[in-house]
């Protein structure tokens, strides 16, 4: 049974074989200088971070993204970020592993420069040819069920669904999705897009999701430190939330029984 | 869907520049309004926001601009610098010192001079770099960008061409060839004038230059930069049909990323005709414009525009600048102004240029592309 005053040991929760403390991830994008960034995500306590590996000089370790994630021992989450297809993730995600030394990596394929929707079809096809090749693959994708299950079948290590456009800030636009995303998961569901406020990511992490993404939002921000821990705070608080176990919500108070009072005099 | 050309073919340009002062100042305020819930705004409203009615609201514009391209862009801005291979022109423009009419000395660099530009360009810490050529098809046509493409390829992860216009296949080529974007601006969208500026020359066909975009987005290039020439004719209208293209091409080549530039005209050797002088105060009414009407387009300011002006205009909407630029071919390894295309007025160097950008607070975002990821 969880006590829910801490967070507790036994609430760390494992992509593949890696175990992670913190169920806040971020992005490297957006912020005005590589230093505000290492602060920013020291403050998010995140063990996790994903850059995009058309944004990271692969022949030069002093990278300004590279450089403060190595020094803090944040896991390198490369992501594919300007693939239209397949065949450019595949791509990009053996150049990642080769050049930055892991085999985890977030796929993302959006056609669609203009909203960056990922494209599903492409997607899965990409999924299945890099698990096969050994890759530990968490994929971004529409709050789809029914592909988050599929994704599922081709071996991906966890799915990462959108709450809404990448960095618009609208929150859980897609919540019903990924109510049911969240319901039938064998594999970690990290909820990715969208989210701009510590509202929204308490709220994701109140529906049962096992961890966040976020980045526009802390980067952005007049004070991206500020809300990293305000980010920091919200996810542990609506983990907290989802294992006490939140009361059910009604429309309207439920008094008496008028329908079935009769059956006490039976 | 119909083609630009026809869909502009049937607008009268008179009609749309006369349509300006009838644009009400409810209007600019209602434009406002629907930005400040954060959607973008349609033509109609664009045009609204670049009307002389608007004026008086920049500073509310230039807020929203503002803030529409940190949540997109982050506090980025991206560096490339433009590499002159040859100044060789077999067209007449009356506004362009490459001109075939002007007396000035002729060049296209060997392969061996472009290694040596790529060398000292990638020295200043640049790698994204736009090829730029004038329009001599014999001397300067694919066979030549073929060569320097597998010598540039070496260096540099990021390559766009501003070069004349090409047929579809010869862009499929050059996709290929690892080129991501194109650049090519109509100069003016008023037809009947345009000849007036484009005597002699390829360049003289209208409706080929119109229509390129379409070919670039045919070929499967990952990015197109559109834009006129401020200043040769009702800047306003010309922005309008820029707008408009944009709005026409995103529908079509979904798949395309795009850029906006706006170049005002510069005095170069030949002169120039400057019909509808724009201030720069106009200048920065536009740029918000743009990103209010369009929240992802990339709007790009060159070193055409004075250091004050650049410094400025960085948090305003801008998200991409050129640095230590030269313009004439083989001016990074070897600078002689003789050459030139025009004279640009912010002289500063790389390394000034990206230390200004992080004292306003941004990062200098020199690579932004992997060389190979969209040639599959």
């Amino acid at each position: 049974m969880m006590k829910s005053n801490d967070r507790q040991p036994q609430d760390c929760f494992m992509i593949a074989d890696h175990k992670f403390g913190s169920r806040l991830f971020t992005g490297t994008g957006k912020f005005a200088n590589s230093e505000l960034m290492a602060d920013a995500l020291k403050a998010s306590q995140s063990e996790m971070a994903t850059m995009s590996l058309k944004r990271v000089d692969l022949h030069q370790k002093s990278d300004d993204i590279l450089r403060p994630l190595m020094a803090n021992a944040i896991k390198l989450l490369p992501n594919t970020s300007g693939a239209k297809n397949a065949k450019d993730a595949i791509f990009a995600a053996q150049l990642a592993r080769e050049a930055l030394a892991t085999n985890w990596i977030k796929l993302e394929i959006h056609p669609d420069p203009k909203y960056l929707m990922p494209d599903p079809i492409e997607t899965l096809m990409a999924a299945e040819a890099l698990v096969n090749d050994g890759f530990i693959v968490l994929p971004y994708m529409h709050a789809d069920p029914v592909l988050a299950k599929r994704l599922e079948d081709v071996g991906c290590h966890a799915v990462m669904p959108l709450g809404a456009p990448i960095g618009s800030n609208k929150g859980l636009v897609s919540q019903d999705f990924l109510k049911i995303i969240i319901e039938q998961a064998n594999v970690p569901v990290i909820v990715d897009a969208g989210i701009g406020a510590p509202s929204h990511a308490a709220y994701a992490m109140e529906l049962g999701a096992d961890a966040v993404l976020v980045n526009t939002a802390m980067a952005v921000s007049p004070d991206p430190v500020a809300m990293a821990r305000a980010f920091a705070m919200a996810v542990e608080s609506g983990r907290m939330a989802y294992l006490a176990g939140l009361g059910q919500v009604n429309n309207h108070a439920i008094a008496t029984s008028p329908l079935t009072s009769f059956l006490d005099g039976v | 869907m119909s083609s630009f050309l026809h869909q502009i073919s049937n607008d009268d340009w008179h009609q749309t520049q006369q349509s300006f002062d009838d644009i009400s100042e409810d209007q600019v305020v209602a434009a406002l309004k629907k930005s400040q819930r954060g959607l973008e705004l349609d033509l109609a409203e664009f045009q609204a926001l670049i009307s002389p009615v608007a004026a008086p609201y920049l500073e509310h514009m230039a807020q929203l601009s503002q803030q529409f391209t940190q949540q997109r862009f982050g506090h980025n801005m991206q560096m490339f610098v433009p590499l002159y291979l040859s100044n060789m022109c077999s067209n007449i423009c009356t506004y362009c010192g490459f001109s075939m009419e002007n007396k000035i000395r002729r060049t296209t660099l060997t392969m061996q001079q472009i290694e040596e530009e790529a060398i000292a360009i990638k020295a200043m810490g640049l790698d994204h770099i736009l090829l730029v050529t004038g329009e001599s098809e014999r001397k300067v046509g694919m066979a030549y960008f073929e060569q320097a493409l597998a010598v540039l390829t070496q260096y540099f992860s990021h390559i766009s061409m501003e070069v004349q216009p090409l047929d579809t296949q010869d862009y499929a080529r050059l996709n290929e060839l690892g080129v991501e974007s194109i650049l090519v601006y109509q100069e003016t969208y008023h037809r009947d004038k345009y000849a007036k500026y484009h005597l002699k020359g390829k360049k003289s066909d209208f409706d080929y230059r119109l229509a390129t975009p379409d070919r670039v987005g045919q070929a499967g290039i990952t990015k197109v930069g559109i834009g006129c020439l401020l200043g040769l004719e009702d800047w306003r209208t010309d922005a309008y049909y820029v707008a408009a293209q944009l709005q026409y091409l995103e529908q079509k080549y979904w798949q395309m990323r795009y850029s906006l530039s706006f170049p005002r005209l510069r005095p170069c050797e030949g002169g120039s005709e400057v019909n509808s002088p724009m201030t720069e105060r106009e200048l920065v009414q536009l740029i918000c414009a743009y990103r209010l009407y369009n929240h992802q387009v990339e709007l790009s300011l060159s070193t055409r525009e004075s250091a004050v002006f650049r410094d400025n205009m960085l948090k305003l909407g801008v998200t991409t600048m050129s640095a230590g630029s030269k313009t004439q071919p083989g001016g990074y390894a070897n600078d002689e102004k003789s050459l030139e295309q025009f004279s640009i007025d912010d002289n500063r160097t790389v390394a000034q240029v990206a230390s200004m950008i992080k004292d306003k607070g941004y990062q200098v975002v020199w690579k932004d592309w992997q060389m190979g990821l969209n040639q599959h």
